[in-house]
Formats: structure tokens, sequence, C-alpha cells
């Protein structure tokens, strides 16, 4: 590894990403003229960035793409995941190019400065990953600021004293404070997004920081979806009488989160009520049945994650967003460990033997990435009608 | 569930010689799928008729046939070697069409033979224009308007329901031969006729037109277990109407948005599942709406292409080696990534996080009288990659990776005058032709906004902008020089500027420019391409250059040389005709033997068609272009760790060998013989002092820089005469002129290729006999590996003429005094390595023996040499690597065994002609064949009859023959005519032959030449009366025009045509070798069996 821990400023300056070592990267500014601390993690889609930036469980992070050329497409004010962005910030190889796409409305430049979001771009981003990989994802600030005078010693000490993900419970800051009704569907090419014609379930998501693109999955299937705080609790849900609840993804550590959610979900649970869990919601469900999580190295960020279906044998190309898991071995008897990664191991979906509950870590409802994981939206169906028949 | 057990033995059927739309991205893909297999433990039959393919070398596979691939003969080999399974999706069209042709007639089920990979339904399905559209409605996708046509009625009433502009397609063709984009009522009636004749089953289909759409391609992977994973989407630049093969195309896809991209991968999907392609890779080519996003699924490949050569290539999934053991029944997560080391397993889809950019070559230039004009059939030759972290970048790497002259966007001179107007600018944007892309920057450059040309060529405005922005660059590169210091530096580098595009800019010398670079230490470092965006950790050493960083400290490099000793062999770049399969077949031995002997081998090429650029083939690959920049940069980072002993440059053609000199200047030492014997070959007027001195004879000659000193020069040798350019491959440039006048017309064109070197004059050879000999030496003992002898008559290049080997009509004194010859001038060279020699043999009616002329010396691999390797089983080019290395010849003196043998092989030429409408088939001194196949077999007339049914042309056993023959050859037809009568043919002639027939006694039927009026020979060409044409000319203006449409229309017919006497010669008697008996299969294994084998078994 190159030493790049204090280099000299080039002339052209307007950005710095300093390290909590102290690390040093100099680029240009994209976006609005700010700082922002957080983690640093790498994502590896070649699509979706604004999908990727408006996904609430990148709150707290720095998103470092990995894919050079980044705002191509512009943006839109269909392709998002929350009406606000919850990354931090981003950090590119390339100078975002205009927008060139019939479905753009926004340059991402400009996308990026409504939302107050900085960036830097000119940055080796390639071996920022590698460094990602090889130390873990680090803490670090990202400083846009079009005069290039930066004061180093106070960035980094600002990075240095960010407590970091482990932890901080941030689904708090990105649920929803007040319940709403959620009849929207998935997006199509001729007609845009859809509406919910003919409920036939009802189906409460727990928002630890949904992505709506879950929601819409959720309605396209033919639930009507009740949105509640993730603070909700067991009483609360079950006062909208609801076939089955949902546990949404989320941001930060969840036994932060589990804290206050855990004990709905063991309520829900003793219920028999039908539960679906995914990525933060999936973890919630472990440590709701006993289990353990715990940070990742580096996390999975990407479009392009295998993924084993251990029941039926086959492999999903999923779109991942974690940088914290389920450690597999302190499930209980009950728990039945059902998707595994094909990269790493890692656990990717349990399912409880005896309760009509399952969950995945990975993200089915895609937005960004592919789509051959749709079906556990099916599966989630399937099992609140078997449920209410039994 | 691991592989099959219930199958043993597998066969596969190759793609044949190298045409156009099929080139060498089928050896790659086979010889990955031979490896694959033969490393289950599978026994690997091999039917491929291209000599010059790795794939057929013998080790690849445990039978290696190399016969024509016609389900006739495939057939005589699946039933003699009883394969348990035939895998028809690694070779292309040819592949598909005959494994399909012997699943209709019963063959594989008489024979209990399973299609594996792809069965005979989803062929069917995929390739029938009519029952893909109907599966395209039934999955509920969009595909664009259509009419099937069997008949002009039929295709007249589909026009008034498609209107125009109209595509027409052929249903079963390779590469879209005979379709093209109809724009009015004439030409829509041309095409249909056209696409009619192209189609084997007489099926065309009429398409609404989508130009201008964005065109998209998806690399599609299935398992038997339905798992399918995309490997890589790619977008092609050039919009809808021009061929995918013909486009610039970038990887990933750059101007969708995840929503748009992702009801493609869907569809891709679904395409796979709908067809029914259980196993393996396919292509899924799209057309989007540019501003409704409208997606209509265009078609699909049931195997591996070109495209998924491109896709493995560019991200590093070997498609075709997974393919080939999906196939066998493994499931993609029971696969490992080869480029992680197996840490993570093939069911995952890679991530790239670079751009990758795809060129083609064309070679327009050799087949004048067709239009300049890209269409839905493919007419590129070759193609270049290249990787960048910016599409600039890559752009700017591809361009000079085509290695045509350019050095990125070059300034293109636009119309006649110094300034072209507005519609001229206009005129050459909408024209998809060769060079649009370097158009699209000039009119930036004469001020077009990017509106106007996206107007005109409907590029996507995204890519117009990435151009738009090196152009600006350059702009002030122009205005303000060269970078002062290491960021302005870093900023252009990283745009992808080569130095000599630079040094263009601000009128120096390149040296120049690398040396300011230099000074600030601005220098390129290397990336691995590694199938995950670095997310997993890569060992394998496959990389590609780029600049990072501002420039002021160093950046992170991947390129971790290691401490051994190691040897870079310089690839051949983009293929074209003169240099292609042939030479990359002997770079790719050169990693094998080099590596068997101890060095560190590292291949730097730019084509990704070739099985030279497999991360596999060599130790370290770098792909990159082979410029003196690009491969120097490289040296001197390998150089930072271990020792780089050399750099072998006569293995990949003229475009390493061209890189020489800078080399050396670099301090970089070169392989194998000096750059000063290269040079005393190629320069011709040292070369003509070198034939003094050793008293050898050359045709009379001179040197002219000028057409005045030409004119001078001709006047003292006399005509006719050839024109020869100097340091030029495939003849480029070379004519053979009767008259002064043509002369003069030839003249200009040899100068501009010479370049700064003098062009040769030298006396025709008229009716001489040509002979190429390859030799290996090492400077101080010489083995000639391979004498050839041609069939066509000196004056036909040797790329393009048929040649037999060992020589079957000389006598022993002149085959001995050939051997003493190319002895003596390997020796007086110092030839360390390979040599090819061009040998006239002129008969001395005085003497009565053969005169014996040189031609041409090359000290360095030739066109021939997989050919000779094949034809001897003798590993030349392995020796030769090595004795570059620095062995000597005597090491391998057990290999060495020479011509004895008792079969003889036939090299034959095949011609992309049917591809290049209104130009002549003639042949001359410059080469127009793409490819090659051999005849292998005891007798040559057998040999020859099979080289010619392997180069498709089907040889009539019976009907009638055309006769028309210039007033020379008239002596000569008379034994040949009369042979056809006793073969039983019927003789029909024009006039004058006619005439001389009668006369001798035999029965003819005149025919009106087409001057002559209806009803003339066209006419019966065109009512199926004729099978089989023997047409020479003179080269007169008036001769050329009144056969040329003789010829197009035999072409269009296929019907077997020689226009020489001596090949007709070699015709006739492969008729007559072909009613004495049936052809034979036999292996290459069983040609080169050792003795000792056969006393084995004798004794068993």
């Amino acid at each position: 590894m190159t030493d790049i821990s204090t280099p000299k400023p080039p002339k052209n300056a307007s950005a710095v990403i300093v390290l909590a070592d102290g690390s040093v990267f100099y680029g240009q500014g994209i976006g609005a003229e700010t700082k922002a601390v957080g983690e640093i993690c790498f994502n590896t889609s070649m699509t979706g960035y604004q999908e990727i930036l408006t996904d609430p469980s990148y709150a707290g992070q720095i998103i470092n793409f990995t894919f050079p050329h980044i705002g191509n497409v512009g943006t839109n004010d269909q392709d998002i995941e929350t009406i606000n962005p919850a990354a931090r910030g981003c950090i590119l190889r390339e100078h975002i190019t205009d927008e060139e796409s019939w479905r753009a409305t926004k340059h991402f430049n400009d996308w990026l400065k409504t939302y107050n979001l900085p960036g830097i771009c000119g940055i080796d981003t390639r071996a920022l990953t590698r460094r990602i990989r090889d130390i873990g994802a680090p803490n670090g600030i990202v400083c846009h600021q079009a005069d290039g005078k930066f004061d180093l010693d106070a960035l980094k000490k600002e990075a240095a004293a960010w407590p970091g993900l482990e932890g901080m419970d941030l689904a708090k800051d990105v649920s929803c404070t007040q319940t709403y009704k959620w009849d929207e569907t998935t997006w199509d090419l001729k007609t845009g997004y859809g509406k919910l014609e003919n409920a036939n379930l009802h189906v409460v998501a727990m928002d630890f920081g949904a992505k709506r693109n879950i929601l819409r999955c959720l309605a396209a299937s033919g639930c009507k979806v009740t949105v509640v705080p993730g603070n909700a609790t067991a009483e609360d849900i079950m006062n909208h009488k609801p076939d089955g609840v949902f546990l949404s993804n989320g941001p930060g550590d969840p036994a932060a989160t589990g804290e206050y959610a855990v004990p709905t979900i063991k309520a829900l649970l003793a219920k028999n009520m039908p539960i679906f869990g995914i990525c933060l919601g999936h973890q919630m469900l472990a440590l709701a049945i006993g289990g353990k999580t715990k940070k990742m190295h580096q996390g999975h960020r990407g479009a392009n994650q295998p993924v084993k279906d251990l029941t039926t044998g086959k492999v999903e190309i999923t779109s991942q967003n974690h940088g914290f898991c389920v450690m597999p071995e302190t499930l209980p008897a009950n728990a039945e460990v059902t998707h595994v990664s094909l990269f790493d191991g890692t656990n990717e979906g349990l399912r409880l033997k005896d309760k009509p509950a399952f969950s995945v870590q990975y993200h089915p409802e895609a937005s960004p990435g592919p789509q051959d994981s749709h079906y556990l939206f099916g599966r989630f169906v399937d099992m609140i009608k078997e449920s209410k028949a039994a | 569930m691991p592989k099959r057990t219930d199958i043993k033995s597998i066969c596969i059927i190759g793609a044949g010689p190298i045409i156009i739309g099929q080139a060498c991205e089928f050896d790659y893909s086979g010889t990955q799928a031979c490896k694959a297999l033969k490393e289950e433990g599978y026994r690997v039959v091999l039917v491929n008729s291209n000599p010059a393919t790795i794939m057929t070398d013998p080790t690849m596979a445990d039978a290696t046939y190399v016969e024509p691939i016609t389900p006739a003969i495939v057939a005589k080999i699946l039933e003699k070697e009883r394969p348990d399974a035939l895998l028809p999706t690694m070779g292309g069209q040819t592949a598909l069409n005959t494994a399909l042709a012997l699943a209709e007639d019963g063959t594989l089920d008489r024979l209990g033979i399973e299609l594996i990979g792809a069965n005979r339904e989803a062929i069917s399905k995929a390739e029938d224009r009519h029952l893909f559209k109907q599966c395209m409605t039934e999955l509920g996708l969009e595909s664009a308007k259509s009419e099937l046509a069997h008949n002009l009625e039929e295709a007249r009433a589909a026009l008034a329901v498609i209107g125009l502009p109209a595509i027409i397609r052929p249903a079963f063709t390779l590469g879209g031969t005979g379709g093209g984009i109809a724009y009015n009522k004439e030409q829509y009636e041309q095409f249909i006729k056209e696409g009619l004749d192209a189609s084997p089953i007489s099926q065309i289909l009429v398409e609404e037109s989508l130009l201008g759409w964005k065109e998209f391609e998806m690399e599609v992977v299935r398992d038997k277990n339905d798992n399918c994973i995309i490997v890589c989407s790619i977008e092609n630049i050039d919009p809808m109407g021009v061929h995918t093969g013909d486009s610039i195309t970038v990887a990933p896809a750059l101007t969708l948005t995840d929503k748009e991209y992702q009801i493609m991968r869907n569809a891709s999907i679904k395409v796979l599942r709908g067809i029914g392609v259980e196993t393996g890779g396919s292509n899924v080519q799209f057309a989007i709406h540019p501003q409704t996003g409208r997606m209509i699924v265009i078609e699909m490949n049931p195997r591996v292409s070109r495209s998924s050569a491109l896709a493995s290539k560019a991200t590093g999934f070997p498609i075709a080696k997974i393919a080939a053991k999906l196939a066998v029944g493994y499931t993609l997560d029971e696969l490992g990534n080869d480029i992680t080391g197996g840490k993570t397993p093939a069911s995952f889809e890679p991530t790239i996080d670079y751009v990758v950019v795809k060129i083609p070559r064309f070679n327009f230039d050799k087949f004048r009288g067709t239009k300049r004009t890209l269409t839905t059939s493919m007419k590129s030759v070759g193609e270049a990659m290249a990787m960048g972290r910016s599409f600039e970048e890559a752009m700017q790497k591809a361009l000079r990776s085509l290695e045509d002259g350019l050095n990125g966007f070059n300034d293109m001179k636009i119309g006649e005058n110094e300034t072209p107007d507005h519609d001229e600018i206009r005129a050459a944007l909408s024209n998809p032709a060769p060079r649009r892309i370097l158009y699209v920057a000039q009119a930036m450059r004469n001020g077009f906004t990017i509106d106007q040309i996206h107007e005109a060529c409907k590029i996507d405005p995204w890519f117009l902008k990435r151009i738009k922005n090196i152009v600006d660059k350059e702009k002030t590169i122009k205005e303000k020089g060269l970078p002062v210091d290491a960021e302005g530096w870093m900023q252009i580098k990283k745009m992808g500027f080569s130095d000599s595009r630079l040094a263009k800019l601000v009128h120096v010398e390149e040296k120049s420019v690398t040396k300011a670079r230099h000074k600030h230490n601005v220098r390129p470092v290397f990336k691995r391409i590694d199938t995950c965006a670095a997310e997993i950790p890569s060992d394998t050493p496959y990389m590609y250059s780029c600049y990072e960083g501002n420039g002021l400290q160093p950046a992170e490099c991947e390129s971790e040389p290691t401490g051994k000793d190691k040897v870079v062999i310089l690839g051949g770049g983009p293929n074209r005709i003169g240099q292609g399969i042939e030479f990359d077949y002997c770079c790719v031995h050169a990693c094998y033997a080099l590596k068997e002997a101890g060095y560190e081998t590292i291949m730097i090429n730019c084509n990704p068609e070739t099985v030279s650029t497999d991360y596999d083939t060599s130790d370290r690959l770098y792909f990159e272009p082979l410029t003196a920049e690009d491969v120097i940069e490289i040296i001197r980072t390998e150089e930072k760790n271990g020792k780089v002993h050399g750099v072998v440059v006569q293995l990949g053609g003229q475009t390493p060998l061209k890189l020489a000199h800078d080399l050396e200047a670099a301090g970089i030492k070169i392989l194998g013989t000096d750059t000063d014997s290269i040079d005393l070959a190629e320069d011709r007027e040292r070369f003509q002092k070198l034939i003094q001195k050793l008293k050898l004879r050359q045709p009379d000659n001179a040197l002219c820089s000028s057409e005045e000193e030409a004119i001078e020069k001709a006047e003292v040798i006399g005509f006719p005469l050839v024109i020869r350019p100097s340091y030029v491959l495939g003849g480029q440039g070379m004519e053979i002129v009767q008259t002064m006048e043509e002369m003069k017309s030839y003249m200009a064109r040899a100068l501009q290729v010479s370049g700064k070197n003098p062009v040769l004059l030298d006396r025709y050879l008229k009716g001489a006999m040509e002979i190429d000999v390859d030799a290996l030496s090492d400077g101080k003992t010489v083995y000639i590996a391979g004498i050839m002898e041609h069939i066509e008559e000196a004056g036909v290049h040797s790329g393009d003429s048929a040649c037999v080997l060992p020589p079957h009509s000389l006598p022993f004194k002149t085959v001995k005094e050939l051997e003493a010859q190319t002895i003596k001038l390997a020796k007086a060279l110092k030839v360390k390595g390979l040599m090819n020699i061009q040998f006239a043999l002129k008969h001395n009616k005085v003497t009565g023996e053969y005169d014996i002329y040189i031609l041409e010396v090359n000290p360095r691999a030739s066109r021939t040499v997989p050919f000779v390797a094949k034809a001897t089983g003798v590993p030349v080019a392995k020796i030769a690597a090595r004795i570059m290395a620095g062995e000597a010849l005597s090491s391998f003196s057990e290999l060495l065994v020479g011509m004895s043998m008792d079969h003889t092989a036939v090299k034959a030429p095949v011609f992309p002609f049917s591809r290049f409408p209104g130009t002549d088939v003639l042949l001359g001194p410059e080469m127009k064949s793409t490819g090659e196949v051999m005849g292998i077999d005891k007798d040559v007339a057998q040999a020859f009859a099979k080289s010619q049914l392997a180069a498709g042309t089907i040889l009539p056993t019976e009907g009638t023959v055309f006769l028309s023959v210039k007033d020379s050859d008239k002596e000569k037809l008379i034994p040949i005519a009369f042979e056809l009568m006793e073969l039983g043919f019927k003789l029909v002639a024009t006039g004058g032959t006619a005439r001389l027939l009668k006369e001798k006694g035999l029965e003819v039927t005149r025919v009106n030449k087409v001057m002559e009026g209806s009803p003339h020979i066209v006419d019966s060409i065109i009512n199926g009366d004729i099978d089989f044409m023997i047409n020479t000319t003179t080269k007169g203006p008036q001769a050329l025009a009144d056969g040329i449409s003789i010829r197009r229309m035999a072409l269009t017919y296929k019907i077997p045509h020689y226009t020489l006497l001596t090949a007709a010669r070699a015709g006739v008697q492969a008729i007559q070798s072909m009613k004495d008996r049936d052809m034979e299969v036999k292996s290459l294994q069983e040609f080169f069996r050792k003795d000792e084998d056969t006393e084995r078994e004798a004794a068993e």
C-alpha cells in the first residue's frame, strides 16, 4: 500500500477526504459545499446511484462508488427510496457528466446540492476500496470547499471523534415518526408506479428506515400496508389488526435498535403473527429469538452478490447493503438457516421451524439491483394465507 | 450434483476457417472447451478444418480431425468415434448449423449421440425468425414488427405492412450475410433477392426499421438448475442499423437507469428460459427507443459468440470454459471463479470498475468497388479492445490499439475543400462508415454542436460529450502547449492521450513528449481485471494500464512484478487481412514453450478474440495497445523486480516487428533474429546486395521513391512488372501491371503505403510456380520445416494461394536446391527463430530445369507456420520460441522429423467477396483471403478435394461446366476440357473458347458473353444450368468488366469457379478423385502416431 497519509495539496483541490487515521486524499468537490463525517463504505453497483443514496440504510455512511462514471443518467423523481437521502456523501473517480436519459429531470450534481450532500471526485476509488477491503471500513470526513483551504488537523480530529456505527441506533433518525398508509405498487416502464386496487391482506411494516420499494413490493403482492415507527409496541401494531408484520431494513448497529424493537417482535412471535424481515429486520428477528449480530470487516454492498437458498439449492443474484450480520452459531434450535452468501459464507436468511416467520439479510426488493428474489414477497403472502387458514 | 458420469466421450465442432463474422473468438472458445472437458476426464473428439487454431493442436483433444465441417463428413467422424455427446455451441454458426443438420437427418439418434449445451428445439427456436418472434410474443416481450417472406411476391406484400426503411434479414446466416436496410423499393427488391439466396432455407424476415435506436447486448449464462447470471452488458455506441460486430461498443452499459437495466436483465433471462437454452452462454440483443425506453428484443444466439469472447475478456469471466462445464452437468455454484483463485463461485455477476471500449477493424481498402457503408451485414475483419478508468481513456486507448495509423482522435479531412461545408459534414456524420467516430470529432472542430451531431448520427449525446471533452482538451493543448507540471500532465494522461497524439498536437517528436512526461514522473499504473471491483482479493495478474492520482505522489499500482526471469511476448493486435490467427497461434505457442523452459511469460496484446489474451495462456497478461509508449511502460514496470530476459517480436506479425527499433532504442533486448537482419530482409536495397553477394537470383528489379523514378526504371525492366511497397504485410498496395499507364495509376497508393521507404519494381515472372519455405534456425544450423508448392502461379499472393505440402511435382534436385538456398539465406541473415522464403520457379527451356528466383525473405514467423506444424506434426512455433530464448536447434533434434511423411496436406484460402458487393473476385498480389483450411489425405487430389469442400466449394461430380479463358490459356485448357468430358460433364463455352474446343473434337455448346446479349451466360447461371466454372481473364478494362458480372453471379449462386487455370486443373483432379472413392476421415493423432505406438499395438 502506497503511503498516502500526508500528500501535498494539488492546485485544483476543492475537496478532501480525511480518515480517522490521518490519511488524506485530495480531489475536486461535487455537490454541496459542506462537510460530512461518517463511515466510509464501498458499493460495487454499476447502476442505481440515486436509489443507493436514498436508501435509509446508508445513514451515517459515505459511499465510495467503485464504478468510475456516476451521474450519467442524472436524477429523476421516481428512482428514490425515500424523500431525503440518508447517506452523508459520496466519493467518485470521475467528474459528474451531464445527464443523458429520457427519464432525467435534474443533473446529479444539482441533486446533491438540493439535499446538501457533499462529495468528492478525482479519487482513486479502487485504491480506497482495496484499503477498506484490507483494513475494514474506516471513519472519515469528506469536506467540499471551493477555495481549497482545509484545516486538516481539525478535520482529522472530527473524523477521529466520530463514534462509529457500532452501538449506534440510527434507525430512530430515519424511521417515520407517524403512522401512514402505503398503496403504491412497483414501477413499470409505461405507467410508472401503480396503485393497489384490491387489497386482500393487511401488513404492518415496522419502519427502521424502510426502502420504498419494499413497501411497493408488498403492495404489488396485494397487501395494504400500514407503516408504523420502529419504536411501535406490539400493542400499537395489533391495534391495526394486521394479517402479517414486516420488519424493515435500516441503518446502524442492530444491537442498539434491538433494545426497543426486540420486545415488540418477541410479543408478536408469541402471538404467532406471520413475520417477514429484510436486512436490519432480519437482524431484529435473529436478536428476538436469542441470536447475536456482529459488525463485519468490510460489509456487503453491491448488486452482484450470490446467495444460495438452502431450501431449494438455487442461487439468486442479490442486491445487498449490510455492514452487520447475524452469527448463525448463536441461533436457537428452532431457527433454520435458509440462505448463505456464496462470497464468504455470511448468513443471509433464516426461518423459524415452529412459527410463521422468516427473514433475509439481502434486499429482495432490489432497487437497485437484480430482481431475482422478488418471489420472497409471494412467499410472505403465502405464509400469511396458510397461517390464516390454520 | 457434479458432472455427468453417463457420458465418457464428447465431440466438439469448431468454426472452420476464419471468415468475416466468425473469427478467432471461436478458437478461443473451442480451446477453452477442449481444455475444460479434458480436465474433467472426458475423451474429446474435435472437428475443425482450420489448421491455424490452437484447438487443433493434437494435445488439445484426444482425437483431432482437421476435416471439412459438413454434415456428411462430421457424420463419418461420429460413426467412427462414437462419442456419447455432441457439444455444438463452441463453433459459431457453423457448428450450430452442422449439429442441427445431423439432428434433423437422424444421424444423432441413429448413433445414440446426445446434443449437450443446446438442444435441437432451442437451436431452431433461436435461429428461425418466425419461431423466435412467436416465442418473444408468448413471453410478453416486444419484437420489431415483421413479416416473413419466402419469395418476391410475399416480400412485396410484406412491404405494404412494414413500410420503408425496412430491414431484410435472411434466416440461418452468420453475421447477417445477405441482409441490409432498404430505403427505396429498388434496394428493397435487391436485398430480398440476395437474402433469399443467402438463406439456406430461402426464408427472409422483413422488419420495421429501428434505425437510430440505442442498441444493447446482454451476455447471459444459465445452468441446469435454472441459475442465471448476466456476465456483462454491452452498449453499442453506433446505434441500431450497424451490425454489432461493426459497431464501437462499450461495457458496461452507460446510459441506462437501474430500472431500465433491470427490465433488460429480466428480459434476457426470460429469453433464455423461453428459447430453452438449458445450459451455457447466450447473447441477447436489444433495441431501446431513446425517448420512450420502449424495448425490443432483436435476436439471441444460443451459443458462445464474438460478444461472449468480448465479455469474457472485458470482465475476466471465462464464459466458454464455464459453459463447457455446465454442459456436462455442473451448476454455477459448483464451479469456482478462477480470477479470485476459486475463493468465490462462478455463480455471481461480474462487476467492473473500469470502462471497456471495443472498436472494429476494417479492410475496405482491399475491396475496391464496394461502398464503405456499414449495414446489418458485418464487414469488419477484426477488433481491438481497451480498458480505462474513464470512457475518454478507454476510447483513446482503443483508437490507438486499432493500429490503423491512429494515435487518438486524429484529424480527418471531410470532403474535397480545405474547410468542408455544413452539408458535407452532415453527410459524413449520417453515413455509418468505418471512421465515423473520427468525423464526429472533426465536426466538433468545425463548430458543430452536440445537438447537430446527434441529429445526424444518432449517437447518444453522453458519448458525444465525452468526445467533445477530448476535442476541447486538444484545442487547449494546441494553444497552450504541453503541461508544465505533474498535475497538468496527469490530467491529460487520465483522458487517454498518447504521447504520439500529443506530439502531433504540439508539433514535436514523440520522444520529446515522453521525455517531458517522464521529467515530471508521470507514469501509468496497472490495475487488475478481477471480476469484482476489488471486493475480493485476486491473485490473477490480468491487467490494464491507467493513470491515477494527481501526479503529486505515487498512485497505487497492482502490477506486483515478480522476481522471476521473464520474457515478454508481443501479440499481433487486431486481426486484419494478412495478419490474423496464424500469428496469434505462434504467440500462444511461445507462451507455452517459454513457460516450459522455466521463464515467466508476459503477454501484451489488445485483441479480445484471441487465445493469447486468455488469462491462463501466459503467466501474466497486459491487455494493452501495442504501441511503443504502452509496451515500454509495461516493461519498465516489470523491470522493477526480476529480470526481463527479452522481448519476442517476430511471432505476432508486422505489428510487434514495427516496435523493434523503439524497444531497442529504449535499451530493451529483442530476442531472436537481430533487428538489423530483419531490416536487411525488409530493406529492398540492402536485400538486393545480399542476394548478389550470395550469388542467388532475384527477378530484375529496381527501387524507386517517386513516380518519375518509377517510370524511368520501369522502362529498363520492362512489363509486366510487380509493384511492391516496403514493410507491408499481406501484400498491401501490391499490383501486377502490364503497361506504363496501369503502373502510373497504382503507383500513388504504393508510395503512400510504403511511407518513407522505397517501392520495389520487379519483373513479373509470367507462368512461374511459387514455393513457400518455412525454416527454423539458431544461426548455426537450419531445419527446413516445410516446402509448400503453390497451386496458383506466382503473382497471386501466397496467402491467397492454395498450396501443397510436401511439394508433389518438383524434381528431387530442385527440392535440394531450394533447401540449400534456404540454408544459405538463414545463415547469412543469422536467423534465430523462424524464417519464411518465397521462391518462384521458372521452367528453363534450354536446361530443361527450373530456374530459382527469390521473391521475398521474412526472418520472422509466417502465416504458414501453423499449417506446416499441423501437416508435419512438428511443433515449429514452440521450438522457434525456445531458440529465440537461447537454446540450440540441436536440442530439439528428436522432434525434427522433417517432411518424410506418407500423406499430403493442402492449404486452401477462403475469401470474403460475398460481403463486398461490386468488388471483383480475381486474385492478385494483394492478399484478400480472411482465413484458410487444411485438407489432409494420403493422396494429393483427395487432399485438395477436402480442402475445397472445407473452404465451402462443393465440387460437382456431374453436370455442366462453363469454360471461358483468355487466349494465352487456351492451349492449356484443352487437356482439362478432355478430362472433364471423360468425367461425364457437359461443356459450355463462349465464342473463342468454344471454337477452339470444337476444333479439337470436343462436344461443346456455345453461349453468349454478357455483352453479346441475352440469352447469355449470366442467364444460364441464374437458371441453374451451370454447375462448375473455369473463367480466366486478361486484365484489360473491357475484359474485366465483362467477366465481373459472371464471377459475381457465380459467387451469388455459390457455383464453384476457378479464375486461374492451375487451380482449375487441381479442381478437376479433385473431382476425378471424388468419383473414384469416398472421402475418408482420419485424425491427426492417427496420422502422427509414433512408430513405437504401432509396434506396441502389434505386440499386443
